[in-house]
Order: C-alpha cells, then sequence, then structure tokens
C-alpha cells in the first residue's frame, strides 16, 4: 500500500505535465455560421481534414440555441442575438453531422472533412 | 411538447442522477436534507442568473467564456468530490470508533456535507441553465404551441426527477456497508469524468490541443446520444470517442483520489471488512 503515494505523486507530476502543453491553439482556418429562423445557414460546411478550424456562430434569433455535435464533441450554448466560436479538433475525412438542440426538428447541419 | 419534454428531462436527468448519489452517500447524516435542498436553490437560482446573462458570458475570453465557466465549475465539482472521498477515508475509522465508544450519534459529516452541497449546485446550475433558455426561448415564442411546450418541459422535470428518486431508492434497499462503497466508487468515477469533461470544454474553447486524437469509438454498442450513453455519461464519464487528453485526465484523477484516499486512511487493519465508508445506518 505505500507504493500508493509516490504512485499518486508521480499522476501528479504527470497531469502538470500535461498542463505545459496546454497552449492556445493556432486554428488554421474559420468559417462562419449563421442562425436564423431556427435554421443553420450554411448547412453544410466543407474544411480541411487533419486542421484545427473554428467556426464563428452568429445567432440572428431572439432566442437561444444549443450548438451540438456528438461526432464534434462539441456542445455550446449562443444566446439570442449573441455570437460565439467553437473551436474543431483536426478531423479524419468524414461526415460530421450538428445540430441545434433546442430546435432539433430544423436545425440540422454537417461537416464536412475533406 | 414531446420534444420539449425529451429535451428537459434529458437536462433534469443528469442533474437528478449525481442529486440521487450524494443522498444516497450521506444516508443517515443528519442535515443531508437541508445540504440538498440549499444545494438545489442555490443551483436554480444560478440557473437564472447565468440563462440571463448567457450573452454576456460567452462574449468573454474572445467567445469562448462559456467553455471556461464550464471547464472552471466542473473543475471545483472534481476537487469537491475529491474532497469528500479522502476526508471519509481519513476520518472514517475515527468516527467509526466515537460512535462505538459512545454508543451512536454521528460526530460529524459536516464537512463533507458542504462538499457534496457544492456539487448538487453546480449540477443543477449547468443543466438548469440549459432548460431556463430553452423554456425561455418558448415562451418568447409564445402562441399555443408555446404553452403546450412549456407544459411538455414541466413534465420533463417531473420524469427526470422520477428517475432520480429510482436511481435513489434502488441504492437505499442494498444493504447499507456495500451500498456506501458502492456511492464511494461512483463518486469517485463521477469527479474523475467531470474532470475529462472541464478537458472537453478546454479543448472546444482552443485551449488544450494536446492528444486531441480519439483513442477509440464505441459509439456502435453505446451512442452518446442515447440515453444510456447519457446515463453513463452523468454517471462515469462515459463519451463513445475518448481522446487521449481526456482519457490521460481521467485516470490521473482516479488515481489521485484512490491514492491519497489510501494514504490517509488509518493503518491500523479493521477485523471485518475495511470500513472504508463508516456511516452509519441510521434509521431516518
Amino acid at each position: 500500500m505505500r507504493i500508493l503515494l509516490p504512485l499518486a505523486l508521480a499522476a501528479l507530476l504527470l497531469a502538470a505535465s500535461a498542463g505545459q502543453t496546454i497552449v492556445v491553439a493556432d486554428d488554421a482556418e474559420s468559417r462562419d455560421l449563421v442562425i436564423k429562423d431556427h435554421v443553420f445557414s450554411p448547412a453544410e460546411i466543407t474544411v480541411p481534414a487533419g486542421h484545427r478550424v473554428a467556426i464563428h456562430i452568429k445567432n440572428m434569433d431572439a432566442t437561444a440555441e444549443e450548438f451540438d455535435s456528438s461526432a464534434l464533441k462539441v456542445e455550446k450554448v449562443i444566446a439570442g442575438g449573441a455570437s460565439g466560436t467553437v473551436h474543431l479538433r483536426p478531423l479524419a475525412p468524414g461526415r460530421y453531422k450538428f445540430e441545434g438542440e433546442y430546435h432539433e426538428k430544423t436545425a440540422q447541419g454537417v461537416v464536412i472533412a475533406q | 411538447m414531446l420534444a420539449a419534454l425529451l429535451i428537459v428531462f434529458r437536462e433534469v436527468i443528469e442533474a437528478g442522477l449525481i442529486i440521487g448519489i450524494v443522498l444516497a452517500a450521506t444516508k443517515g447524516v443528519v442535515g443531508r436534507g437541508r445540504m440538498v435542498l440549499l444545494g438545489i436553490a442555490a443551483g436554480v437560482f444560478g440557473a437564472c442568473l447565468l440563462a440571463a446573462g448567457a450573452g454576456r458570458l460567452g462574449a468573454a475570453f474572445a467567445g469562448n467564456g462559456q467553455e471556461v465557466f464550464q471547464a472552471a465549475v466542473l473543475a471545483i465539482a472534481t476537487l469537491m468530490l475529491a474532497w469528500h472521498t479522502i476526508w471519509m477515508a481519513s476520518h472514517g475509522r475515527a468516527i467509526a470508533q466515537e460512535m462505538r465508544a459512545l454508543g451512536g450519534a454521528v460526530s460529524d459529516g459536516r464537512r463533507p456535507l458542504a462538499a457534496l452541497g457544492v456539487v448538487v449546485a453546480i449540477a443543477v446550475l449547468r443543466e438548469g441553465s440549459e432548460v431556463v433558455l430553452f423554456l425561455y426561448g418558448i415562451a418568447l415564442s409564445g402562441g399555443a404551441s408555446g404553452w403546450g411546450m412549456v407544459a411538455g418541459g414541466a413534465l420533463g422535470i417531473v420524469a427526470g426527477g422520477l428517475v432520480a428518486a429510482l436511481l435513489y431508492g434502488g441504492l437505499i434497499v442494498i444493504p447499507v456497508g456495500r451500498m456506501l462503497s458502492l456511492t464511494g466508487g461512483l463518486i469517485t468515477l463521477m469527479a474523475a469524468g467531470m474532470a475529462a469533461q472541464a478537458v472537453a470544454f478546454l479543448q472546444q474553447a482552443g485551449f488544450a490541443d494536446a492528444l486531441s486524437a480519439p483513442v477509440w469509438n464505441s459509439a456502435a454498442v453505446l451512442s452518446d446520444e442515447s440515453i444510456a450513453g447519457r446515463l453513463a455519461h452523468s454517471l462515469v464519464g462515459y463519451t463513445a470517442e475518448p481522446d487521449g487528453l481526456q482519457l490521460l485526465v481521467y485516470a490521473v484523477t482516479l488515481a489521485t483520489i484512490w491514492g491519497l484516499a489510501r494514504a490517509v486512511r488509518p493503518r491500523t487493519r479493521p477485523r471485518t471488512h475495511p470500513a472504508s465508508r463508516p456511516r452509519p445506518a441510521a434509521a431516518e
């Protein structure tokens, strides 16, 4: 059992060293996305595979929307009339669906990485 | 109305599970009901504030204020859960001995109780602010269908509360000793899951770039969108496609809490099974 304290310390050190690699990401590209009448435009966003991409989202509706995608691992509330930015990790080529969680019927879109 | 019910249900159930586990873990501790109610009240109040200030918060940190805020409150919740687990490990035997000497009466459960109250408040705050924003949006758009959706939302809250109550009911019928070590384990896993989720928010904000490639994809077995996937997410931090950094932080959090709890646990071995959770099975 005594080995557990050094083990915990080693784990903390590992966490600290992981912390040092945390830097503000340099996005290769950015895309704009607008929400209006609970619809995304454009509904299809093409991005280069393997690069970080920032998506600037502007919500033109009076009500809040949650930009939600488990494929992209992103969830973000954009208040009514507000903007926000999500940072996509480098993606493998493919299609990644996203949706507005508060208006799933109309707010649908897809990120295409190629 | 059904859509509204489902959306609200999904949010409420996540906070509800956390409250259910906290209630089970503190069964028999004096003052826990007040602590949980206070936590819920503070969380609801905070959720309304957070919803009202969502626009301003979102604009902070170059449009990433929300992620920074979420990561910060998740980190606080992780620390509180860790503190509770470690505190219990170090005081467990002392409390048990005292109880044997004095014949009953819990002497002190207050410090970990406060920590758990904070965790409840944060859970309600996080999920509640989304419910408030969603329902407020419906109210703004108005109309007859609007009221149907508000009714759906209200039913969603009730349904989420019922599931939490079921979990609590299921946990407390387990024999107390085993139930407490089970909830202790769940709390540790929940802490690790919250730490990994905090990392995910920092990644989404673009603050954490290392090890961002997914390590596996188990969506075919348990998808993030399914209700079961969401339950597993709030309970143990499950995600179908974890990346390296999230896994690392998850493992480090688990190892740290477990290691520290072991390190502070009094050395002498109890004759029966190791009483990691010594709280009494006092009747409610």
